[in-house]
């Protein structure tokens, strides 16, 4: 038989979804998703083990969206952090927004890290030895300050090294847990940080937050376009699942060598880099991050690189691009960030 | 089988995204058909293929055969003529036999290149399965096989139907050969790679090695060498997991221009890389064109080094398998 080369079909973002029934086999290939509506009736169904269960489960929209969006009530703005690619600095970029946020006192920010696989916010917050505690209302977050908050599946795991091996429906309950059973309490900004791809991650934060709002999705990229390419992907799957963009960040662009100050292009931008591709996809450019291998140190030792390093080129343009977020948000910039000469 | 052309099998698996694992195979790749085996690449990474990027055949679809799909070539075995500047030579590499390389990436399927893949997993599943039964694949002396990263349903479905697919008691001997771990040196990096060595402990993959990539920046100004993501991470992580490190690879910016722009690797006067001088001239610049992407290769700074990676790989299989 030969494989079809048929264009891959499209995951309708507007369908509500409901919960997920107990399945006794793994789902087939052309499987609507047992949460969706054609669950157990569709043409793909017929044959398949779990048909039955997933016809007879309870249609109708999932009852936890309701608990999620009244959990969320007191939560003012959500923001998420994308890129198609990994390893262009998201994690990093979310822990830069998240410091930046909280260096006004008056605001309590919340990070939440969706990658289940590769979690990093932990080790870039220095918590990664804390655990997580249980309470009556819920999974209390690990609190970095007094006002900001950070939840990732890394607190919960027994053994720092331990691989998560999970197929997606299992990661899609974590990430619903985060979001339905933390008590993250009132909070300005939460920042959801994702792991690389266009896949089911994404397609849980978006249907779990759609219904309380998701105010915009910062972009990040490096300046080559292996990188690029991807990020167009992520501008796709956006607009598909109508995500607003708030905008682009270039990251890695430019490295000063600290012998000789000479810059070089280390992943050059052959094809016009961030910049280019926002005027070509008509989204705001925010900015460009150059490369310092302190960011990395102050990464890897848990620190924020916008206390340790507050004059260096890289915190300027960092609080640049912190400063646009919050302008194309609505908010002015000094209303989010207390007084940009001190941090 | 759709496999039993194939003697070996090695995987490239990464924790991190972003660390080099696209860039790695495809060096492993030119290394080893530069060594004259015949070498295969399938990218399994669904929602952001960069194969077809780096080999430079971003235009190129699959072809469909009865039975299943066609790899796209990049070139076919043959000799290419005597290099320009001796520098990236050995003995393995001296009499210019190349062998035969072939690439199956899902971005060779879509219709458009920004397009997104928006799969859950099953949908991933059931693709993976079909890369690894219904592509036709000449014979092969290695496949290597360049994975997203983290250790979820790509990583999954990969294991079981290779696993399935190899023991086959008329499969050539220990056909899947194991993986080649990359890393980047900044401990952010090494802890999502641990995860992953502790994945193929739990699935028993044997690990070939590790490899340190961007351990190192040379300023093309003053030659000075910044460690921009730290480095010797990679180095330790292996010792500790009593696993081979197979080396580290410096960031060259010769070689991600290669990529970008297809342009022949030249580095400045007095550049020298383990005793050998490097450099050349700049004269034939323009003779570019239609040259192959595995030619331009060998004039790269990391060319030496892949061919030493490949040729511990090739003595570490070669020994498993008498």
């Amino acid at each position: 038989m030969a494989p079809s080369l048929e264009e891959p079909t499209q995951v309708d973002f507007d369908a509500p979804i409901k919960a997920a029934p107990k399945l006794v086999a793994p789902e087939p290939e052309h499987c609507p998703g047992p949460e969706s509506l054609q669950a157990g009736n569709a043409d793909s169904c017929a044959g398949c083990p779990n048909q039955k269960i997933c016809a007879s489960a309870p249609k109708g929209p999932d009852p936890d969206l309701d608990v999620i969006k009244s959990r969320l009530t007191t939560v003012k703005h959500k923001l998420l952090v994308l890129s198609g690619k990994g390893g262009v600095g998201k994690s990093t970029f979310s822990t830069m927004l998240a410091h930046a946020f909280a260096s006004n006192p008056d605001r309590t920010i919340g990070l939440m890290d969706t990658d289940i696989c590769g979690p990093s916010i932990p080790k870039m917050m220095g918590v990664e030895e804390e655990s997580i505690h249980e309470t009556a209302g819920g999974l209390e977050p690990v609190w970095v300050n007094e006002n900001l908050a950070v939840m990732s599946i890394q607190f919960m795991l027994p053994n720092r090294d331990d691989a998560v091996i999970w197929r997606g429906p299992k990661k899609n309950g974590m990430i619903k847990r985060f979001l339905m059973g933390v008590t993250w309490g009132e909070l300005d900004f939460l920042i959801v940080d994702t792991p690389p791809g266009t896949s089911d991650e994404h397609l849980s934060v978006n249907s779990f937050l759609k219904a309380s709002g998701i105010d915009g999705a910062v972009l990040v990229s490096t300046p080559q376009e292996v990188s690029l390419l991807d990020v167009r992907k992520e501008i796709d799957f956006c607009r598909k699942a109508k995500i607003p963009i708030i905008g682009i960040v270039e990251n890695m662009s430019g490295f000063v060598c600290p012998g000789c100050k000479h810059e070089s292009q280390i992943f050059r931008p052959s094809t016009g880099g961030a910049r280019r591709l926002a005027e070509d996809e008509k989204i705001p450019f925010l900015g460009a991050v150059p490369l310092d291998p302190r960011i990395g140190m102050a990464c890897d030792y848990g620190e924020s690189f916008l206390d340790a390093y507050p004059d260096s080129p890289a915190c300027r343009a960092i609080i640049g691009v912190v400063q646009r977020v919050a302008e194309e948000m609505g908010l002015k910039g000094q209303e989010v960030l207390l007084d940009t000469e001190q941090i | 089988m759709p496999l039993d052309n194939i003697q070996n099998i090695v995987l490239v698996l990464s924790g991190k995204g972003g660390v080099g694992k696209s860039s790695i195979t495809t060096q492993l790749a030119l290394a080893f058909s530069l060594q004259g085996h015949s070498v295969g690449v399938l990218d399994i990474d669904l929602t952001g293929p960069s194969i077809p990027r780096f080999f430079g055949i971003e235009d190129s679809k699959v072809r469909q055969a009865p039975g299943g799909w066609l790899p796209v070539p990049v070139h076919d075995a043959r000799t290419l003529p005597s290099p320009k500047n001796t520098n990236g030579t050995t003995s393995h590499t001296k009499n210019g036999k190349i062998g035969a390389l072939s690439c199956m990436s899902l971005g060779f399927i879509l219709p458009n290149r920004g397009d997104a893949v928006i799969w859950r997993g099953p949908k991933k599943t059931a693709m993976v399965r079909q890369f690894l039964t219904d592509v036709l694949w000449p014979p092969l002396d290695y496949l290597l096989i360049d994975t997203p990263p983290g250790t979820s349903d790509e990583h999954i479905s990969l294991l079981e139907n290779l696993l399935k697919q190899t023991n086959f008691s008329i499969s050539p001997p220990n056909q899947l050969a194991g993986a080649v771990v990359v890393t980047t040196p900044q401990a952010i990096s090494i802890s999502d790679v641990k995860k992953e060595l502790n994945f193929c402990k739990k699935t028993g993959i044997r690990v070939l090695g590790v490899v340190e990539n961007m351990a190192g920046f040379v300023c093309p100004n003053c030659s000075e060498c910044t460690n921009v993501f730290s480095k010797g991470g990679g180095e330790i992580m292996a010792r500790d997991f009593d696993v081979p490190f197979l080396g580290s690879v410096p960031i060259d910016p010769a070689f991600v221009q290669l990529i970008e722009e297809g342009t022949r690797p030249v580095y400045p006067k007095g550049t020298v890389i383990e005793g050998k001088d490097i450099s050349s001239e700049k004269n034939d610049i323009n003779s570019a064109g239609n040259e192959l992407l595995v030619d331009k290769y060998r004039d790269c700074s990391l060319c030496p080094l892949f061919d030493g990676i490949v040729s511990k790989l090739v003595a570490d299989i070669r020994s498993r398998n008498q």
